[in-house]
């Protein structure tokens, strides 16, 4: 006999909307330290930096998330960490995000004009503070828009952490259908939160695109 | 670290893999063909049609694009036989990409009509072509060598996400990859080498693309 599907199994799937929630703002935060190493390193004159930071970030684009997570979830035990979703997630969505965050922040760093550079350069700031007075505040305000765009990838790409075993807003719904049976309803209130989760994100980063498309229409 | 790499499963089972990516590869062109057909008329609706169709369209676009791959093929697999709709594994995934795809593409497609310059439509016009000949020489062409970059990594992106049809149990790569999982224990070295065949994969079709797009659209730019 099914359980049928009432409030509690709703509430149940509800909750659940927090673990994917922790889990985007763990890889979203894992993965702007890492995306600014990567993007740094993209635009370093030092060229090993550079061809390292382009190998991880083609590996991470050119491969699935899905096979990323298996990689990581089943290379911890390897190293003998054991098999722990939480970390398997956290580590393999935190490195995808910074290949990803680190191509589309090399892009805003080259998208301020080199004069701006080298100006400073020629006023004789130094490396750190070039980057840090000039370069960087530039770049951050145009990457506001491609950023949360990212975002709402990222917590799509989250869902595929159920496939390891994570139990957040997929599983939770995998949970609930298998005891009661109501594919339709289940999937329908799943995928209405990751709607109500990413459509503001989604809106909000082409209002800002369509604004800053404004501010440099000269 | 006293871990014993055992690669042995993998080259046995190299056949299985082999099909895998062949389903894989299928997927990918079946539903960028099917995700075309879809986004065609979707972006002709977007562009120029009634106000009831374009927000049809978006409403489309905007639960695609904001609702996880995973959730889609489960809506299309488990959901939609409580509907009397019913696909095997394959026909589920390829259903549930094409549409995905669809959604994706319908915006690179509308980006490329919207490309083409007025100025030239008009003149066109004013050269007495007839509108099938405009369509042709002025906008296809140019609206094409627009599109064509995001239409590539939209493929690549899309034979990626196709590995998670794995879950329905549909028989691509990944799928592959589990069966020699469960069968031999050796999950690292099984999924090391299916990552690196999507590797591969994903490496290879864009350098081809890329050399196809190369030779195709050698004519001058429209300015």
């Amino acid at each position: 006999m099914f359980r049928t599907f009432g409030f509690n199994e709703a509430l149940f799937i509800i909750t659940a909307v927090q673990w994917t929630l922790l889990l985007s703002a763990i890889a979203f935060a894992g993965g702007a330290l890492g995306g600014i190493a990567i993007a740094l390193a993209r635009v370093s004159r030092v060229a090993p930096l550079r061809y390292g930071a382009l190998a991880f970030i083609r590996v991470f684009q050119g491969t699935p998330l899905l096979m990323q997570l298996f990689l990581v979830y089943f290379g911890l035990s390897i190293v003998g960490v054991g098999i722990n979703p939480w970390i398997a997630a956290a580590l393999a969505l935190t490195l995808h995000a910074s290949a990803y965050l680190g191509e589309i922040w090399r892009g805003c760093i080259e998208a301020v004009p080199a004069g701006q550079s080298e100006a400073s350069w020629a006023l004789g700031l130094k490396y750190r503070d070039r980057m840090r007075y000039v370069v960087l505040p530039q770049a951050a305000k145009i990457s506001v828009a491609p950023t949360v765009g990212f975002l709402v990838q990222l917590i799509k790409g989250t869902s595929l952490a159920s496939i390891i075993g994570f139990v957040e807003l997929t599983r939770a719904g995998q949970i609930i259908n298998n005891a009661t049976f109501q594919p339709l309803t289940v999937f329908s209130l799943v995928a209405a939160l990751y709607f109500i989760l990413c459509w503001p994100l989604s809106l909000w980063a082409r209002h800002l695109e369509g604004r800053f498309a404004v501010a440099t229409t000269r | 670290m006293n871990y014993q790499f055992n690669f042995a499963p993998v080259i046995n089972n190299f056949d299985q893999l082999i099909y895998g990516a062949l389903v894989t590869i299928q997927l990918s062109f079946g539903a960028i063909l099917i995700g075309m057909l879809i986004a065609v008329p979707c972006a002709a609706a977007k562009t120029a049609g009634p106000s009831a169709l374009r927000w049809l369209v978006n409403v489309y676009i905007e639960v695609i694009r904001n609702t996880p791959f995973l959730i889609q093929i489960f809506f299309i697999y488990f959901s939609l036989p409580a509907l009397g709709i019913r696909f095997d594994p394959n026909t589920a995934a390829l259903v549930a990409l094409s549409v995905n795809v669809g959604a994706y593409a319908t915006e690179i497609v509308r980006a490329g009509i919207e490309s083409v310059n007025r100025g030239q439509v008009e003149a066109g016009r004013a050269l007495g072509l007839k509108s099938h000949q405009i369509f042709r020489y002025i906008i296809l062409k140019p609206a094409l060598r627009t599109i064509y970059p995001a239409l590539t990594s939209q493929f690549i992106y899309l034979m990626l996400t196709s590995s998670v049809v794995s879950a329905i149990s549909a028989t691509d790569l990944a799928a592959a990859g589990n069966n020699i999982q469960s069968a031999t224990f050796a999950a690292f070295e099984v999924y090391l080498v299916i990552t690196l065949i999507y590797f591969i994969l994903s490496l290879g079709f864009s350098g081809l693309f890329s050399a196809l797009g190369r030779i195709a659209f050698r004519y001058p730019l429209a300015r």
